[in-house]
């Protein structure tokens, strides 16, 4: 059947399933494949993506019950116009294979956009969810600092 | 892959040669319009003065493309920011690892057997530049100089950019033997450039296998069987035909093919289907079963593959004979893109897009299944969401599986889509393994006898590889337990070579993963009940000639401030020292007692890969194969149930390492003029027995069956 999202500011509408996960429908139907699939069992975060503004996992929400606007890490910043957490995360070089790093950036933003300056057990309770299986765990946490910063600073 | 060093002969011969003696493959020939100068297989220069380095080696998280670009740009004295890289396609003939003889990225090889061709590649590519700029300026060619990517003849004011020369270059002859510069003259190694993609990993915008789609492509799921070697009795496919969105069921060799317009509907129809296994072929033991006979097979040791002085003797006159068995289990690579690969098969030919690690193999699978000379077959390597050698098949299993899914259903485009639960419980796993050992002292505490019994199963045995096992001993089985940088009189360490049906695989420093858990917390419990310091004790038994392992473990133990195990609040320090894919490493980690559990607060790192091209890739190479080797040592377990059924599909039941279980990381890297060496596995090797030895100064006992915490 016919479903209309709002996916970073655009209307899309798709006809597909109603139980066919987000992801799936950002992925392989609106072609946004910044999101990524690690697991489809909202046990590793890589398919984090922002309805409403909050960090859901998209592998986890039905089309049919999506329900507020969507935003991606395509949403999130431009390549030519990042947002501040994007900036950070590359000031930081805290990408190493990458795959996850889409997710981790978006729950860091709800974080940030929650609790704009977080201390280190915040950062850890907040970004607990995502796994990064290359170990940047270190980087991720110096590069939400250092926007948290530069937030405060803007 | 494992320290594999097959072809020496070939790299030293392909060294002096250099790839500006191969020709140029169509497919380069074809892009070297009358503007863009090709000099060489992996270099091309743009009117737009960019400046493509073709890298030979898969980028999946490690760093060959910014590290391999950097010899390329420090050669050229080209502009950071000009630079760009790209996967190489695959072609033996041009992008041979110089160390394998053929194509594959492992064994921490990228870095060091790229080292020379492709500076040399760099200095090439800037002579024909400066040759063009003195036959367009008329000007000798030695009175030109190239900074930051502009060519300048001060004598005449001229100056001129890469890409202002490209066509005049064309015309240039590559010098036969390039000048390459003296380590004084690096402008750019040594530096901390930014990572060429890490921008596009955090846009959104970085092409992963996954993230290819092609017109009219389906998606394929295949139902595998629940038991190692089991294969399907018979199938009923009328469920999963009823799913929206399938198209297509079809048997092929590893399991029952469901084709779907998307993602999901090939899950859903996969799940759909109703088969029956035929387990006559399967494992059905468990991981316990198994263990057990590995256990006895250790204690009753096997091929002897290394042996100084006489043991028996030694132990029958030591005044006190320590014993030990350690048990580690099967581990899954686990890396967070799901295995993926993506094909256009037409009637003359295919194109394969895929993180593929060993391009060559990949290429020859794939146009045998299909029918196809390995020309014919383009292989487009993708950034790659993590491997960990999970990619490096010498069986080329699961793009052998596209390709036999695309061959059963003809020609068009396929994109294979395993699942998280398909990749965890799909096998080539780190092999299960069992150390028995046995050490002997004297009366004044000295170490005079050393037993290390292996009992593991051969990752190169039964494969294309198995070439490389060496009077019945699997290097990689062993690799770490043999060549220790100690002085232990009187030494043997053995291999009994025991078979299952369960797959394995190379998996981040491969043998070593065990060999250095079992040799440094069993060498540091000697050190203990003789009385001696953990540092000072490895140091007095370095041999001569192991200056490396012993400046890493000096600065490791100042860094760290040294002074003994105990660290006050609770806190016990461990340290372990040991060698892997040449590079030197030593740890010291600070843990506590967690309930019951380690909680590593600290690690201080002192690393030793010669040169150091980017230290900042380096520092997060050490770190990410410190939570690599910690995720094992905590908690990492792949187990068969009765039956041989795998027990954890998923990351809540197989669980890795998170952001509050990551450690605090210090690196310190030596200073050095020796060839770079590897990074990306060397760090992984030192932390579990650090952390081990720590835990038994916490509670007296070393953690002997991993993980640490188990389910």
């Amino acid at each position: 059947m016919a479903t209309t999202l709002t996916i970073n500011g655009q209307s899309h509408t798709v006809d597909l399933p109603e139980d066919v996960p987000l992801l799936w429908v950002l992925r392989d139907e609106v072609g946004l494949t910044g999101t990524k699939f690690g697991c489809g069992v909202a046990a590793c975060g890589a398919c984090t993506v922002h309805i409403d503004g909050e960090a859901v996992r998209s592998c986890q929400v039905a089309l049919a019950d999506v329900w507020g606007d969507v935003t991606t890490i395509e949403g999130l910043g431009t390549p030519d116009n990042l947002a501040v957490i994007q900036q950070a995360w590359i000031d930081n070089q805290v990408a190493q294979c990458g795959y996850c790093q889409s997710g981790q950036i978006m729950q860091a933003a709800d974080l940030l956009a929650n609790t704009p300056n977080p201390n280190d057990a915040e950062i850890d309770d907040a970004m607990q969810g995502n796994l990064c299986r290359c170990g940047t765990y270190p980087r991720i946490r110096a590069a939400i600092k250092d926007a948290a910063q530069k937030l405060q600073e803007a | 892959m494992g320290e594999l060093k097959p072809t020496r002969r070939a790299f030293l011969a392909g060294s002096a040669g250099l790839v500006l003696a191969v020709s140029l493959p169509r497919r380069l020939r074809a892009q070297s319009n009358a503007q863009t100068f090709v000099p060489n297989a992996f270099i091309r220069v743009a009117p737009d003065n960019t400046v493509t380095v073709l890298v030979k080696h898969i980028e999946f998280g490690q760093g060959t493309w910014t590290g391999l670009t950097t010899m390329v740009a420090d050669e050229m004295d080209a502009d950071w920011t000009q630079m760009r890289a790209e996967h190489a396609p695959a072609d033996a003939s041009l992008y041979a690892n110089a160390l394998f003889g053929i194509q594959g990225t492992g064994g921490s090889t990228a870095t060091p057997s790229s080292w020379m061709p492709m500076r040399q590649a760099g200095a090439a590519a800037r002579a024909m530049l400066v040759d063009a700029a003195a036959r367009t300026w008329d000007v000798p060619a030695g009175e030109i100089t190239v900074s930051n990517g502009v060519v300048s003849h001060v004598g005449s004011g001229q100056s001129a950019s890469f890409g202002d020369l490209a066509t005049a270059a064309a015309d240039s002859t590559a010098p036969a033997e390039p000048t390459l510069k003296t380590s004084d003259q690096f402008t750019l190694i040594g530096k901390n450039v930014a990572r060429i993609e890490v921008p596009q990993k955090t846009n959104g915008t970085a092409q992963f296998t996954i993230d290819v789609f092609r017109d009219g492509m389906q998606t394929v799921a295949v139902a595998h069987p629940p038991k190692f070697g089991a294969t399907v009795g018979s199938f009923d496919a009328t469920a999963a035909l009823q799913v929206s969105g399938v198209n297509k069921v079809e048997q092929i060799p590893s399991g029952v093919a469901v084709y779907a317009d998307d993602t999901w509907a090939a899950f859903q129809g996969r799940d759909a289907l109703d088969i029956t296994w035929d387990d006559a072929n399967a494992e059905l033991r468990s991981t316990e079963q198994i263990m057990t006979t590995w256990a006895t097979a250790a204690r009753d040791g096997g091929l002897t593959a290394e042996e100084t002085g006489d043991l028996d003797a030694a132990m029958a006159d030591a005044a006190q004979v320590i014993e030990a068995e350690y048990r580690f289990p099967y581990l899954a690579h686990a890396s967070m893109e799901p295995l993926d690969a993506v094909i256009e098969v037409r009637e003359d030919g295919a194109e394969v897009w895929t993180g593929s690690q060993i391009p060559t193999t990949d290429q020859a699978t794939i146009a045998g299944i299909l029918g196809f000379e390995p020309p014919n077959v383009t292989i487009n390597t993708m950034l790659t969401g993590g491997s960990f050698g999970r990619r490096a098949q010498p069986d080329n299993q699961f793009v052998a599986e596209l390709a036999a899914a695309a061959k059963a259903s003809g020609p068009g485009n396929y994109k294979l889509q395993w699942s998280r639960e398909d990749d965890m419980t799909g096998g080539y796993y780190r092999p299960l393994t069992v150390h028995y050992m046995q050490g002997g002292l004297d009366a004044d505490g000295n170490i005079v006898g050393w037993r290390n019994n292996v009992a593991t199963q051969s990752i190169l045995k039964g494969s294309p590889f198995e070439a490389m096992i060496e009077g019945g001993i699997d290097a990689t089985s062993i690799e770490g337990s043999t060549r220790m940088p100690y002085v232990l009189p009187n030494s043997k360490v053995t291999l009994a070579t025991m078979d299952s049906r369960v797959p394995v695989l190379w998996w981040r420093s491969v043998g070593h993963t065990h060999t250095a858990y079992a040799t440094e917390t069993f060498l540091d419990e000697l050190l203990e009940k003789g009385g001696k310091d953990r540092v000072q004790g490895r140091l007095d038994i370095l041999s001569g000639d192991a200056g490396r392992d012993r400046a890493v473990l000096e600065r490791v133990a100042e860094i760290s401030g040294w002074q003994g195990v105990d660290a006050g609040n609770g806190i016990a320090r461990g340290v372990a020292l040991h060698e892997s894919f040449n590079s030197y490493v030593a740890m010291v980690a600070d843990v506590s007692d967690d309930g019951g559990q380690p909680r590593v607060h600290k690690v201080w790192v002192a690393v030793d890969c010669g040169i150091a091209i980017n230290p900042s890739i380096i520092e997060a190479q050490v770190a990410g194969a410190i939570g690599y080797g910690l995720s094992a040592a905590m908690f990492e377990e792949i187990t068969l149930l009765d039956g041989g059924m795998v027990d954890q599909a998923n990351y809540d039941l197989y669980r890795i390492l998170r952001n509050t279980e990551m450690p605090e990381i210090e690196v310190s890297i030596m200073d050095s003029s020796a060839d770079p060496t590897g990074i990306g596995e060397p760090g992984t090797p030192p932390i579990a027995p650090a952390v081990g030895n720590a835990w038994r100064a916490l509670t007296g006992e070393t953690p002997k069956r991993l993980p640490f915490v188990r389910a």
